[in-house]
């Protein structure tokens, strides 16, 4: 059995999130592969090879393949996954965009997101929002697979440097092309990565005071910064904040829930945290049910408290 | 410009789905279905290209039960032009419904699918991807902003990690709505009686020729483990000491 990894970066650096995808490889168990593709990405390349239990770097290098266009990957993976048992990604937003593409192209099912592998051919995934978990086996002879990476430790250390191939890519389809990229530009923590999250909901009341309070808690705290769906719909901070069902889920070691009032699609994405602290002043708010400490109280005095405190 | 909108009927958003008791789904009997959200969204976002003159027609598709015809009915009451119902009993896994769709978009010839970018009962978060593949058009997913180049061209501005990306499409495509792009319309009782007038066409799969057989078989449907609550502290001094001295994360 030979499994595929398709490694998520910038064209400089490899995203955290492949050392999880490679635990989630590593308990399907078999000879793993990782496929780099981009366009002047030599050093991701490099760094991949150095990632511990990998047997073989593919590398394709071409400017087609230089703004992770999902058209242009899926042709690539597609032409080499049935080399593969298992073709895995993150379940971010790079691997939910190309890969149904590549489940369509080799006429498979994809399962999105998964918590589990419980054999090689079946696995575990939340659906409802996380209110339910469903255990599917797949009959299909390439398993294409996104993987929550919340859900699987980081693989740690450096193996020895695996053998690094190229790979021709296919001739760009010219079907779509970037015009413009836009990253909010932060000092803090990755989001989906950070060890503290602090989260802040619609009781902030304004962009203005979610950000004379929360960030310098979460200065303090070293933390990154999430919200609610409410929180970014009215504007006070970038969409790519949202935790939840339909945004990020993280699972730091500690969430602090500031002014949200905990709606099955807000717990979604934050309860496999490992302490939540909810700070609320709705004493009913549903926040509480997951909150291993919850402070009832007006966000206002309590933030600039809590802050002070540390 | 033509443009088809698939849509979902969902158990509603605000009810908590619980497993049936002996695991072969979830429990969804005598519960309030509705349209799925980011279908509504895909929905409005064709009535307001329609409005601004760049699109002609809006024809919904659903593809499941003969319920589905409720779900239809109220994108015609929203302002659809026609509905198209793909009736098929049992699990459709999103392959099987982007190939239908696949066959629908054959007969209809649109210039643009909207799709939402996931329903939220199975959150797999594929149709629309497998159908633009299966068409071999472009796709630009989790869509934030639309806008019309003519009839050839899209750029469309996504929500992704870290930020905002804008991309430049090949029309015809396949484009997946995410939740900023709008805030859908509810439909006004006036529509609602005139949506009970327009066409609604039903079809199988084996008139379009389509096998939707399930490549995944599902095991069990459970609940995940539970969080317990915690406890209430009193003050943040209490609350910095937990978290200090017992969670010992800070
Ligand atoms: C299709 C769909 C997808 C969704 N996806 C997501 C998602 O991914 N993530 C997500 O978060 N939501 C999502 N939602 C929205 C979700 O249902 C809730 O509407 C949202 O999470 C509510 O945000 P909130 O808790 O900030 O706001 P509210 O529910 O309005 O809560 C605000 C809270 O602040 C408290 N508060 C107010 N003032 C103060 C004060 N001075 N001091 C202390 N507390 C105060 C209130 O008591 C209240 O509990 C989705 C919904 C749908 C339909």
């Amino acid at each position: 059995m030979t499994l595929l990894v398709v490694a998520e970066h910038d064209n400089h650096n490899l995203k955290a999130s492949v050392r999880h995808v490679l635990t989630a490889a590593q308990a399907l168990g078999g000879e793993i592969h990782v496929l780099v593709a981009g366009c002047g990405c030599e050093a991701v390349a490099e760094a991949a090879r150095a990632l511990p239990g990998v047997a073989c770097v593919r590398w394709a290098e071409d400017a087609s393949l230089g703004d992770g266009g999902a058209e242009n990957l899926a042709l690539l993976v597609t032409r080499i996954a049935r080399e593969y048992s298992h073709v895995l990604a993150a379940a971010s937003a790079f691997g939910k965009n190309w890969a149904p593409r590549a489940a369509a192209q080799l006429d498979v099912a994809q399962i999105s997101d998964i918590v589990r592998v419980d054999a090689p051919d079946t696995f575990t995934r939340p659906i409802y929002a996380g209110s339910v978990w469903a255990t599917y086996r797949s009959t299909d002879p390439v398993k294409v697979i996104t993987v929550r990476p919340t859900a699987f430790d980081a693989a740690p250390g450096e193996g020895a440097p695996a053998p690094l191939e190229r790979l021709d890519a296919e001739p760009g389809s010219g079907l779509s092309s970037r015009k413009d990229l836009s990253l909010s530009p932060s000092e803090r923590p990755e989001l989906e990565s950070a060890r503290v999250v602090v989260s802040g909901g619609r009781g902030l009341g304004s962009g203005e005071r979610f950000k004379a309070l929360l960030e310098p808690l979460a200065d303090k705290l070293n933390a990154a910064l999430g919200a609610s769906r409410a929180a970014v719909d009215s504007g006070y901070v970038p969409n790519d904040y949202q935790v939840g069902q339909t945004g990020k889920v993280v699972a730091p070691d500690l969430y602090i829930a500031v002014g949200i009032s905990g709606a099955i699609q807000h717990l979604a994405g934050m309860k496999s945290s490992r302490v939540i602290v909810a700070i609320n002043k709705d004493p009913d708010a549903p926040i509480f049910s997951v909150a291993d400490y919850g402070l009832v109280g007006d966000l206002n005095e309590i933030v600039p408290q809590l802050t002070a405190a540390l | 410009m033509k443009i088809l909108v698939p849509v979902k009927r969902v158990l509603d958003y605000n009810i908590k789905a619980r497993p049936k008791a002996d695991g072969t789904g979830v429990e969804l009997a005598g519960l309030k279905m509705s349209m799925n959200p980011f279908d509504e969204i895909a929905m409005e976002a064709a009535l307001r290209l329609k409005e601004a003159g760049q699109a002609t027609e809006i024809v919904a598709v659903s593809c499941g039960p003969a319920a589905n015809q409720e779900t239809l009915r109220t994108a015609l009451a929203l302002g659809a032009d026609r509905a198209v119902l793909v009736q098929c009993e049992g699990e459709l896994e999103p392959l099987a419904v982007a190939k239908l769709l696949r066959a629908v978009t054959l007969r209809e010839q649109p210039g643009l699918v909207l799709c939402g970018k996931q329903a939220i009962d199975d959150d797999a978060n594929q149709t629309g991807q497998m159908l633009s593949a299966l068409m071999g058009w472009a796709q630009a997913t989790f869509a934030s902003r639309i806008e019309l180049q003519g009839a050839s061209e899209a750029l469309v501005t996504r929500e992704i990690d870290g930020g905002l990306e804008t991309l430049s499409i090949r029309l015809p495509a396949v484009i997946t709505t995410d939740l900023r792009l709008n805030e859908p319309r509810y439909a006004t009782l006036p529509n609602i009686m005139k949506a009970k007038k327009k066409p609604l066409d039903t079809l199988t799969p084996a008139d379009l020729g389509v096998d939707t057989a399930p490549h995944l078989k599902l095991v069990q449907v459970f609940e995940p483990p539970q969080r317990q609550g915690g406890i209430r502290v009193s003050d943040v001094a209490e609350l910095v000491g937990k978290l200090k001295n017992e969670a010992k994360v800070i």
